[in-house]
């Protein structure tokens, strides 16, 4: 009788502390049962001379008792400032067409083109529910939906996640489904349709206005279009001593539909490098990625060190390699500090160019957007948080974000070898969260 | 005066899977061993030992990379979600 009582307490005492383990929201601090545990943050983003943006977060999470937790999730983002379009600098003065055929703007000589249209407001809510269905085997259901002005998107997840070997071992597999609509300002571009820009020969007056309407008008279509993406999810979490846990990642994803940037344009350059027209963008209908993600934390005794790695592959043929390093070092019971350090490198879309030459016939399919070209990028930064009397904490991130572009092996043709076509973008990031 | 495209090796990527395999695998060869009792448990129930520490940040962080950067996921699903800039 004493004997299967002290069991049951060992047991519940394991299954308490395991709880504390799990991945997925229920490894949030869990209060008393009944209250809600917030967890709010503010974030700036700021590129030197391009975007910035402001982003809310407020996540809310309950724990039901018996391992059901429910988490609900709002942010709220606005974006303003300018972005690369993808199209070269040129020794001289460049005018461009605005994406929605309203204006136009104008970049100065060695300026790279950016379209300072950007503004744009999102709302995005998500919820997760987990719940126990048998002995050591939970699973998690989740939602999301994200609104901005030319997008929609929305999605479901359900994983399965089940403790083994004295819950030393956890196996999670989950699936994912998202759908987006896409409805750009001006209608989507065809892909590859050269810009059409008003440069006086469409005459003047109404039925200039009225001619450079309708050849614009040639390049777009008007109705929205979607893509749909698939996730699939394999997870293996292990302890190895009370002082290191491992976890270990496999994911494919696979995108169909409309996977362009309809924002994003080429250069179309002559064999002296001279821009000769503005093209707009064209990337493959699908994309299939496969990824591989290693996380391990370890406990020191004032310390706690997290590390990851992450490979990644696609049928783009973008690979890359992602190390992401934090350790928090508590200064006292209530001060932490926590460095961080984050490399990343990728290897460019095999249908990235940085322009095209219009001797040779038009690929395919074609994409300057430097976020497909080969690069790499840093992050250094330093969160402080404290925890108040009230158990209320408060803490405040400071980060340094570089990205540099690389050449890929691409020839700098005529003019553009005094260009900068792979300029860095420099990024600072400020933070400030409290949960309570 | 073509564009040329010079590819560079993409070997030593396969080099690195095979590594990375290999550490793996055995690190699962010594999984006998691993593992603690329930009441070892005292470091590895710390909030800040959760894989998701910070969840707060991480989720603003992915926002930042899925925006800026060609990968995304693998921590967990990529998914979709924004037309972001």
């Amino acid at each position: 009788m004493q004997l299967s009582k002290s069991k049951r307490i060992t047991t519940l005492l394991a299954t308490a502390t395991c709880t504390l383990l799990n991945a997925g929201v229920q490894a949030q601090e869990t209060k008393s049962e009944n209250d809600w545990q917030f967890d709010t943050a503010i974030l700036y983003y700021g590129e030197t001379d391009r975007v910035s943006l402001l982003e809310g977060v407020v996540s809310a999470t309950k724990d039901f008792g018996d391992q059901r937790v429910l988490n609900t999730k709002l942010v709220i983002d606005t974006l303003t400032g300018a972005s690369a379009t993808g199209a070269v600098s040129q020794p001289y003065a460049q005018t461009f067409s605005r994406p929605s055929g309203d204006g136009q703007y104008t970049t100065s000589p060695n300026e790279l083109p950016l379209d300072d249209t950007f503004k744009d407001t999102r709302v995005q809510l998500s919820a997760n529910w987990t719940q126990p269905i048998y002995k050591d085997t939970r699973v998690n259901l989740g939602a999301n939906i994200s609104r901005e002005y030319d997008y929609l998107s929305v999605g479901t997840s359900v994983s399965a996640e089940r403790d083994f070997y004295n819950k030393n071992t956890t196996a999670l597999f989950g699936l994912s489904y998202q759908f987006d609509s896409i409805d750009p300002v001006g209608g989507r571009p065809i892909g590859l349709s050269t810009m059409v820009v008003d440069e006086g020969q469409f005459g003047a007056g109404g039925a200039g206005e009225d001619a450079f309407e309708a050849a614009f008008d040639q390049t777009r279509i008007t109705d929205t279009d979607d893509k749909s993406t698939i996730d699939a999810l394999f997870g293996l979490t292990q302890v190895i001593n009370r002082r290191m846990l491992v976890q270990l990642n496999y994911s494919y994803s696979t995108s169909s539909g409309y996977l362009n940037d309809p924002y994003k344009l080429l250069s179309l350059v002559n064999n002296n490098g001279e821009t000769q027209s503005i093209l707009h963008e064209n990337r493959p209908d699908s994309r299939a990625k496969h990824s591989v993600y290693a996380q391990t934390k370890y406990a020191f005794d004032n310390a706690v060190a997290d590390v990851s790695y992450r490979f990644a592959t696609d049928d783009w043929d973008i690979t890359s390699h992602t190390i992401d390093s934090k350790l928090r070092y508590n200064l006292s019971e209530s001060d932490y500090i926590q460095p961080h350090f984050r490399y990343y490198q990728q290897s460019e879309a095999d249908f990235y160019r940085p322009y095209l030459n219009d001797i040779d016939a038009l690929p395919a399919f074609a994409s300057a957007d430097y976020r497909l070209g080969e690069m790499t990028a840093i992050t250094v930064g330093l969160k402080y948080g404290h925890k108040m009397n009230n158990g209320h904490e408060w803490g405040v991130r400071a980060e340094y974000y570089q990205q540099d572009p690389k050449n890929a092996g691409f020839e700098n043709i005529g003019v553009l070898a005094n260009q900068d076509l792979y300029p860095s973008v420099k990024a600072f990031i400020l933070q400030f969260s409290y949960s309570f | 005066m073509n564009i040329i495209k010079i590819k560079t090796s993409k070997n030593h990527t396969k080099n690195l899977i095979s590594v990375f395999f290999i550490i793996t695998a055995m690190q699962l060869g010594g999984c006998a061993n691993l593992g603690v009792q329930p009441w070892e448990r005292d470091l590895l129930a710390k909030d800040e030992m959760a894989l998701n520490a910070d969840a707060v940040d991480i989720g603003l962080d992915e926002h930042i990379y899925f925006s800026k950067e060609g990968t995304s996921g693998g921590r967990s699903f990529a998914g979709g979600g924004c037309g972001c800039n």
